[in-house]
């Protein structure tokens, strides 16, 4: 009970900042539909409301998974729609250099989700089974993988994507292609030295990498608030040190994140040199399974809020909001239905991809 | 000849000239100094990173993610340790993506004692990389050995590990690697940078070809029939020289360079084994949970009743560091004097 207490006051402290961070780069919102939306079309509100909430009962639907016991772990990101949705929006997507590359950490559902990822193979992955894409019944929840989108493998050791990302952009910046790499992490990761690492090497005079480097700031390192872990008054200011373009934006807000990733994404594809956005955001079921997985009171719910914005504007009406979400409960479930008949991977195949092309790797058979 | 340093070099121009390399990059390995033991100078493709290990291994993991072949390089093994997790997920990253995100790099680093390095330049590393799966794991003894071994590391669509005995980068072979000039003067005047200003200068090349030597395969330097002593890197050459040594005493050595730590060739060293009855490990490695240890174990388990003696590894001694008076050096790294009794002793032993 006092962990909750905790995560409540330490939500509010978090609002706060966003609060006073509002007006950075984002015109601020005014009376008529447009400008509540900062001019974004009603399609695209509409498809990000969607997609959002697509998102969020299809994480519900990993903690619903995981607390039937159909799942041994779950870890997430239920209340980072508004960032991760845009974000999958606004990715060039493709295989290679010429695609942007992402180097998701284990909070990527919305960004899968709004790049077309279907919701049976997100549950495929946490229900650990053979026909999961990712790794076939090899890894946790949220720990994706699509090579064929440039998603980079999700590891679970924090922040060493920071360092990888590296290497694509590197690769990137030969081909001259405009393509892009995206780093995604918490914010209590950024102690880890491969922030530090990123932000050297992507900052080198003459040889600046094309990277969005990014931080999702929720307040929380697992367990320990914000205020324990840090002494900079904003991440981005880390940034700002290695003379990187740097932002802090509200991650709750859709229209907000939309409008400063869209922005930043085209001054790294023209520029070639990195740029960092610090989103604030909410985590609404706690950092994992590990810590209960249970609704979290206090912190602000983006899905909610924008579907309020989005009523409010007369964008949406109230039946069609609950179509949306019965519609994508329905199909959780049944996809929860479909996975709990396919076979997990058998025992023989731990040799499989140890090396490529299956070569052996068992030294019984050297 | 080549010595081991100029060797290396050949190998990365082939690999940037043949295969397709488009970095070789970390720690001072390009110009002007060309890596602290000379090995990647004039190279068209080399560059210096920022002092940082874990910012080299990501980026060469990042390389490999497009499918770009990368060499990267930690300047000594020493430094290597910082880097442990993110070796675990090069290794691990086709396995857990189910085969779907290959990692293919090489990364190469200077190990072992020799040129009395104190405790941060003398360290090894073939037992804790043996501990790295999805890695392949190679250590010349020779320069032609290193020439081709880091050929098929290029190649090679997984994770290589090159450990160079550092002891041995000015040593010269025994082997022509092919396409280089017989005269020593005239390769080192193709392939050296001068002393002094570097700036103009340019390596010429010499036609170079494919040299593989398949990871993977072992080669037997000294046949023998009494007993077989298995190592590689910097104590192959001193087995070597104890073999030759013993013959006149009427003791016959069959040593065997592994080559490639991991996957290793059993069936070489089993089928000698077999022959001799007799077994020997060697490397400088520290001693608990060694390398060798695995094969004296596997010996034991599979050829047992083949056996007239135990097994035996001899590695270095189980202590922090390798201090820096040649006293402490040599008292923690196996000596030949120490090796050449222990075969005595081995080929003495009846059931």
């Amino acid at each position: 009970m006092q962990v909750q207490v905790s995560r409540a006051k330490n939500s509010k402290k978090i609002s706060s900042r966003v609060n006073k961070k509002k007006s950075v780069g984002v015109k601020k919102a005014t009376g008529s539909k447009k400008n509540l939306f900062s001019g974004l079309p009603k399609e695209l509100l509409l498809h990000m409301h969607d997609l959002m909430v697509k998102s969020r009962v299809l994480e519900e639907r990993l903690i619903k998974i995981y607390k039937a016991g159909d799942a041994f772990f779950w870890i997430g990101a239920p209340g980072e729609e508004a960032w991760g949705v845009p974000l999958g929006l606004l990715t060039k997507k493709g295989q290679g250099p010429k695609y942007d590359y992402l180097h998701l950490h284990y909070r990527g559902t919305p960004t899968l989700v709004a790049m077309g990822m279907p919701m049976i193979d997100s549950i495929r992955l946490i229900m650990n089974r053979s026909t999961d894409p990712s790794t076939g019944g090899r890894n946790f929840s949220n720990h994706y993988c699509y090579p064929q989108w440039n998603v980079a493998p999700v590891s679970s050791p924090i922040e060493v994507q920071y360092g990888m990302a590296l290497g694509t952009a590197h690769v990137q910046k030969r081909h001259k292609s405009q393509a892009l790499t995206v780093v995604t992490g918490g914010d209590a990761g950024t102690a880890e030295g491969d922030f530090a690492t990123c932000l050297v090497w992507a900052s080198r005079r003459g040889q600046e990498l094309p990277m969005l480097i990014t931080v999702q700031n929720n307040g929380w390192g697992i367990s320990t608030a914000f205020e324990g872990q840090h002494g900079e008054t904003e991440i981005a200011d880390r940034a700002r040190a290695f003379n990187i373009r740097s932002r802090v934006i509200n991650g709750n807000d859709p229209v907000e994140t939309y409008l400063a990733l869209q922005e930043e994404m085209a001054a790294i594809r023209k520029t070639g040199k990195p740029s960092f956005i610090e989103a604030r955001l909410s985590r609404l079921y706690g950092h994992s399974s590990a810590s209960g997985a249970n609704f979290v009171g206090g912190e602000l719910d983006c899905v909610r809020e924008f579907e309020k914005k989005l009523l409010t504007s007369g964008y949406l009406k109230e039946s069609q909001a609950k179509k949306i979400w019965e519609a994508y409960e329905k199909e959780g479930f049944e996809a929860q239905q479909q996975v709990r008949t396919e076979p997990g991977p058998s025992s023989e195949s731990i040799w499989d991809h140890v090396y490529a092309d299956n070569e052996n790797a068992d030294w019984r058979k050297f | 000849m080549a010595n081991m340093a100029q060797a290396i070099r050949m190998a990365l121009h082939y690999g940037e000239a043949h295969l397709g390399v488009k970095d070789i990059f970390g720690q001072d390995v390009g110009a002007p100094l060309g890596g602290a033991f000379t090995a990647t100078q004039g190279l068209k493709t080399t560059w210096n990173s920022p002092l940082d290990e874990r910012g080299i291994i990501g980026m060469a993991m990042g390389i490999a993610m497009t499918g770009e072949r990368c060499v990267a390089e930690i300047q000594f093994c020493d430094y290597i340790f910082n880097t442990i997790d993110l070796l675990k997920i090069a290794g691990n990253t086709l396995w857990v993506t189910n085969g779907q995100y290959p990692m293919p790099l090489v990364v190469m680093t200077p190990v072992g004692a020799g040129i009395r390095g104190s405790i941060y330049h003398s360290h090894s590393f073939d037992a804790w990389a043996s501990r790295l799966p999805g890695w392949k794991v190679v250590m010349p003894s020779t320069p032609h050995d290193a020439y081709g071994l880091l050929i098929s590391a290029i190649k090679d669509p997984n994770p290589v590990l090159f450990l160079i005995p550092k002891a041995l980068m000015r040593v010269r072979g025994e082997e022509l690697i092919p396409g280089e000039p017989r005269e020593e003067k005239e390769l080192k005047s193709m392939v050296d940078a001068p002393i002094g200003d570097r700036s103009k200068w340019k390596p010429r090349w010499p036609e170079l070809q494919d040299l593989a030597i398949p990871i993977g395969q072992a080669q037997i330097t000294r046949p023998g029939e009494q007993i077989t002593v298995v190592s590689y890197g910097r104590h192959l050459l001193v087995c070597n020289q104890i073999a030759d040594d013993l013959r006149s005493d009427g003791i016959s050595v069959e040593v065997i360079d592994l080559r490639t730590i991991y996957p290793y060739d059993w069936q070489t060293v089993k089928a000698s084994i077999q022959k001799t009855g007799r077994a020997i490990f060697v490397n400088e490695d520290t001693e608990v949970t060694n390398f060798g240890e695995h094969l004296a174990y596997r010996a034991t388990q599979e050829l047992f009743y083949e056996l007239m003696a135990r097994p035996l590894v001899i590695a270095g001694k189980n202590v922090p560091g390798i201090g820096l008076h040649p006293n402490l050096e040599d008292a923690s790294i196996p000596q030949k004097h120490e090796i050449e009794t222990a075969i005595r002793a081995v080929v003495a032993e009846t059931p």
